[in-house]
């Protein structure tokens, strides 16, 4: 049983065809990277994922249950949860508050009008656990844009995670962290927890073969060649169109 | 600042308009009707905060719910015989969340000047219906004669306005008091992450568009309830508590207050309401000036309204005095 799957998926955008009927599945517990060059179609194939973007057509699972029409709240309300490849945080609120906003909606307690939201303890409490696993404790009090880029990008796991997801879409996590940063990110990634399925999203590709199990390379809206890291960096077809031109870059 | 990082205590400062509405209550006798008037328009400010500054709503259809109410609590009184100030309370209220319901349910899938054409178009339909239905509304002349009996069977509404200044006072206190709890809840906190960033509470499971639809119809009622309170304090509605204008007037008041601050709605009608009392004495042809000159210079200088200068202002004092006091 797969835990997320696409049959068939397409997107047209008027003649331009970025996704060309992907059949994909991920795995309970994979540690799964998505690669491609850019303008692959890898970020539409995660916005159709969450339901920001409808399909063509096609059909998308998550356990077993069809969720192609659902939308987006309904989607994380199963169990389905993503980070943005462009920082989206609560820029200008605490960093608490931005963890703590979703951890809220998770535990269904995002209605509650009467209590102060700084009395909710057990929101609080999770929300400071989430952060202090992801090294971020000391900055709960600062405003999401006054931390660092790195730091940031780290939030954006940090609240993600808050919705307890079955399946957590990683798109580009590290996407303009300094190299330096990017071991620790790795680390961080490594200490997920493993009932979490995870997809991700990355150019980075030290991380991604130091991280995934499994290896889905797209090329123009098609699933090229799926595999194990060994078996992808031994495929010539993926050197000529991917890993060839990614060392020229 | 509200949120799980917010302190919900009230400070001192947050008395300071109640001590100050009850010293102008004994000191200033004479003025107590248009005391009463302000007291009602800070109530309706506050409702537009909570969908304008908190959850990020743009409106210039706000009056609908004000006039709503207002119309409904005046048609009780002067045309079906129900003199209970509660029971048109009740009614007047009612009413407006029913009209924000349906009318937030289709307008709210909308945004930006969408919106605010399609809030301005509802007071509009609204105005033109109270303007026709003179059977009901007395048409341009306006609804007198509305019935209004002793609160509570004991207070009659007298003719200087001490009761009715009481009585909104109470009732903005009221309003105060739940405006408040919302905006330092998880459902205020989730308001202000709906304002900062849409996609991210989309992102994390919320589904933003009930969640305005349910802080929309919560709005329209405290602004019904407001209307409600104008015509029990005057005896009379006009035409003049529907469409562009009073919607206009009440977010000029909010903005030269300042929005998303919750007193922002407490100074902004006292300021505009009295420089109007005072100007339109003074110079009845131009008081306008005066208000327009106001409004330019806030939204130039001031963006966070004159909560805003007053901020700066005591937050660099603060400052100072912490350099100074510094080795």
């Amino acid at each position: 049983m797969a835990v997320l799957e696409t049959q068939k998926l397409c997107k047209s955008f008027g003649a331009l065809t970025v996704a060309d009927n992907l059949d994909f599945r991920l795995e309970p517990g994979a540690r799964h990277a998505l690669i491609g060059p850019n303008g692959a179609g890898k970020t539409t194939f995660v916005n159709m994922l969450t339901g920001a973007l409808a399909p063509t057509s096609g059909r998308i699972f998550l356990n077993d249950e069809e969720i192609t029409n659902k939308n987006q709240a309904a989607r994380v309300g199963r169990g389905l949860g993503r980070t943005f490849q462009i920082t989206t945080l609560f820029r200008n609120l605490p960093v608490l508050d931005n963890v703590a906003l979703a951890v809220a909606e998770r535990r269904g307690d995002a209605l509650r009008m009467w209590r102060p939201a700084s009395s909710h303890r057990e929101i609080i409490e999770e929300s400071r656990e989430l952060l202090a696993k992801l090294g971020l404790a000391d900055e709960a009090a600062t405003t999401a844009q006054e931390l660092p880029y790195g730091k940031q990008r780290l939030v954006e796991i940090a609240i993600a995670l808050g919705l307890r997801p079955k399946v957590l879409l990683l798109d580009e996590p590290a996407a303009g962290v300094p190299s330096a940063d990017s071991k620790r990110f790795l680390e961080i990634l490594e200490k997920l927890p493993s009932e979490i399925a995870v997809l991700i999203i990355e150019h980075d590709m030290d991380l991604v073969f130091r991280f995934a199990q499994r290896i889905t390379v797209m090329v123009q809206g098609q699933v090229l060649v799926e595999g194990a890291p060994a078996d992808i960096a031994a495929d010539k077809r993926v050197r000529d169109v991917y890993l060839g031109e990614a060392t020229h870059g | 600042m509200s949120g799980y990082s917010a302190d919900p205590r009230i400070r001192w400062t947050e008395w300071i308009p109640w001590v100050l509405a009850i010293g102008f209550f004994f000191a200033l006798p004479e003025y107590l009707s248009l005391g009463a008037r302000v007291l009602v328009f800070i109530l309706f400010a506050l409702s537009l905060d909570l969908i304008l500054g908190y959850a990020g709503i743009i409106t210039l259809g706000h009056s609908a719910f004000f006039g709503l109410g207002a119309y409904t609590a005046g048609i009780l009184g002067a045309k079906a015989g129900i003199t209970d100030p509660f029971i048109q309370l009740f009614f007047a209220g009612g009413a407006a969340a029913l009209l924000g319901l349906a009318t937030g349910a289709v307008i709210l899938r909308t945004r930006a000047l969408t919106l605010l054409m399609l809030t301005l178009a509802i007071t509009a339909i609204l105005l033109e219906i109270a303007n026709k239905a003179t059977n009901l509304t007395g048409g341009a002349d306006g609804l007198s004669g509305v019935q209004v009996a002793p609160i509570l069977g004991l207070f009659r509404f007298d003719l200087y306005g001490k009761t009715a200044f009481l009585y909104c006072l109470v009732a903005l206190l009221l309003g105060w008091w739940a405006v408040r709890r919302i905006i330092y809840s998880p459902f205020g906190a989730m308001l202000t992450g709906i304002r900062e960033n849409r996609a991210r509470m989309h992102a994390v499971g919320s589904p933003v568009y009930w969640r305005l639809v349910l802080v929309y119809t919560i709005s329209a009622t405290m602004a019904g309830v407001a209307g409600a309170l104008l015509t029990q304090t005057n005896q009379f509605v006009g035409l003049n508590v529907l469409g562009l204008e009073p919607s206009g007037d009440i977010l000029v008041m909010l903005i030269l207050g300042g929005v998303g601050r919750l007193y922002g709605a407490f100074i902004g009608p006292v300021v505009y309401l009295v420089a109007q009392d005072y100007l339109a004495k003074q110079y009845p042809e131009y008081w306008y000036l005066g208000i327009g000159a106001l409004l330019i210079f806030v939204v130039l200088f001031a963006r966070g309204g004159i909560l805003g200068i007053m901020d700066k202002w005591l937050f660099s004092k603060h400052k100072s005095s912490a350099k100074a006091s510094a080795p």
